[in-house]
């Protein structure tokens, strides 16, 4: 019994330990993305990778999310009487739930994984050593301006996402199923209000700190070895994933 | 200039360094020998404060590693060199940016001062019209040059080697050793060189160190290492499979 909550003890340590150690490391990374000298260089191309290489699988998933809406939604609200609200669920859902989300999945996917691959293989190949023992503050040099990128990069495309989207609906309700383009248009002006669009880039922003959180994290701390950096992306990814849509509940019951 | 005292490392249950001592004088080069995983890198990594000893001091040009602060220990970095066993070159880099790195990011050099520097080190390397390539467009050997450039370019005072030999083929060896002696004797750097190449650096240094399941065996000179009795050093010298030094 005594040897079971020993063991149980150090397990809860070294968890506790973990996230100490993930809390440190971001609260550092924090602190070189506000304090000069900031690599606006580098921030700038992390900007054009994160952001403008992440575009096309964006506008791509885009269409599709806002025909798929519209598919789903015109029936349903058909059954009920109210075919004329397609266009504030479809913007509704976008803005406020599925643009920030779905884009911030698609970076993690695209982006992050890349992120945590590249910090990972640098860290196998000594080169953050080489960059410590040069005194250059690795966090600064590689994690801070994938937390600007994210930062800056997520909100604009959650917000390509919502415009592509909003006209994937319309292809669908319009073209294909007949609605007025007026009332697709008309009545999401009526329903869509500034906070929405504010609530949804607070959302888009915190989950851009979270990608470069988790992805440097991971590739920063990955073991050594190709299976090292491989299990680093992995966990990446599926860690970033599966927090996006914990914090998204949390946030949205923050924000809205 | 590099002193360590009863240093002591562990990595879960396994002691990788068991109360070591050493010392190195100014401008003395000295040779670090042992069996493969017996904590020669791990050793060198403490000496640059890369790794956090578990008991015992390491003092490197006056100052003890483990009591700087963080922009202390930046400092005392810069006037410190080390080669990597792989090189660590940023790949996306090409061999004049790698070279350049460290001078554009940490001195005021105007670019043209820069290229000159970068330049002139790349020739002393044997490096001269390279300065485009890539990493993965070099052989192993001008890797390891490049490496020596990034580190010389800076102007260090100690310069630790980490294995920069290994894996080459014995000409590219020889003529890298060559190259840390006339760098050594020309600069007059004080250094630790971790290799395998037997008997070939026992001409280029002055003192060799043998490193055995974490503990200092022996600091001789070169010719009293190679004439010892004790059969440790006797058995890794001759390379024989038979004697106290067990291998797996």
């Amino acid at each position: 019994m005594y040897r079971w909550f020993s063991m149980l003890g150090a397990w809860f340590i070294a968890r506790l330990g973990r996230l100490g150690k993930t809390g440190v490391f971001f609260a550092h990374s924090l602190l070189c993305s506000v304090t000069p000298p900031i690599k606006f260089e580098r921030v700038v191309r992390q900007i054009w990778f994160v952001g403008w290489k992440s575009m096309l699988v964006i506008c791509l998933t885009a269409v599709f999310t806002g025909m798929v809406l519209a598919l789903q939604g015109y029936p349903t609200l058909r059954r009920v009487g109210s075919e004329a609200f397609l266009g504030p669920l479809v913007a509704l859902s976008l803005i406020r739930e599925l643009g920030p989300v779905l884009s911030a999945l698609m970076v993690t996917g695209r982006a992050g994984s890349s992120i945590a691959a590249e910090i990972g293989v640098m860290r196998t190949n000594e080169q953050i050593d080489a960059l410590e023992l040069m005194g250059l503050n690795p966090l600064r040099y590689l994690v801070a301006p994938n937390l600007i990128a994210c930062l800056v990069a997520l909100p604009v495309l959650a917000s390509v996402f919502n415009v592509i989207a909003i006209f994937g609906g319309y292809l669908v309700g319009v073209r294909l199923l007949g609605m007025h383009a007026s009332t697709y248009f008309g009545e999401m002006s009526n329903y869509v209000e500034m906070s929405d669009i504010v609530g949804g880039i607070y959302k888009s922003m915190s989950f851009g700190v979270l990608i470069a959180w988790v992805c440097c994290y991971k590739g920063y701390y990955c073991r050594f070895g190709a299976q090292g950096v491989s299990a680093a992306t992995t966990q990446a990814v599926v860690n970033t994933s599966a927090l996006i849509l914990v914090w998204d509940y949390f946030i949205t019951s923050l924000v809205f | 200039m590099i002193s360590v005292e009863d240093l002591w490392k562990s990595f879960g249950r396994q002691e990788v360094l068991r109360g070591i001592s050493l010392a190195v004088e100014p401008g003395e080069f000295m040779a670090l020998v042992g069996m493969s995983g017996c904590g020669k890198s791990v050793l060198l990594k403490h000496l640059v404060g890369l790794i956090e000893p578990d008991r015992g001091r390491v003092v490197m040009a006056q100052k003890e590693i483990s009591s700087l602060s963080r922009r202390e220990l930046d400092e005392l970095r810069s006037r410190i060199g080390f080669v990597f066993q792989g090189g660590a070159l940023f790949d996306s880099l090409t061999v004049f940016e790698n070279t350049a790195f460290p001078l554009r990011e940490k001195t005021r050099l105007r670019e043209p001062a820069i290229r000159s520097k970068v330049m002139s080190v790349l020739e002393q390397v044997g490096l001269k019209n390279t300065e485009n390539k890539y990493p993965a467009q070099l052989s192993g050997g001008m890797v390891k040059r490049v490496a020596l450039a990034r580190t010389l370019v800076r102007a260090p005072e100690i310069v630790l080697f980490d294995e920069p030999t290994t894996g080459l083929d014995p000409i590219v060896s020889n003529a890298m050793l060559r190259l840390f002696d006339e760098v050594h004797r020309r600069l007059k750097l004080t250094g630790i060189l971790v290799s395998h190449e037997i008997p070939e650096i026992f001409s280029i240094v002055q003192k060799v160190a043998m490193l055995h399941e974490g503990k200092i065996v022996a600091v001789e000179t070169p010719e009293r290492i190679q004439n010892s009795r004790n059969p440790i050093i006797a058995q890794f010298l001759s390379g024989s499979p038979e004697g106290p030094i067990e291998y797996r």
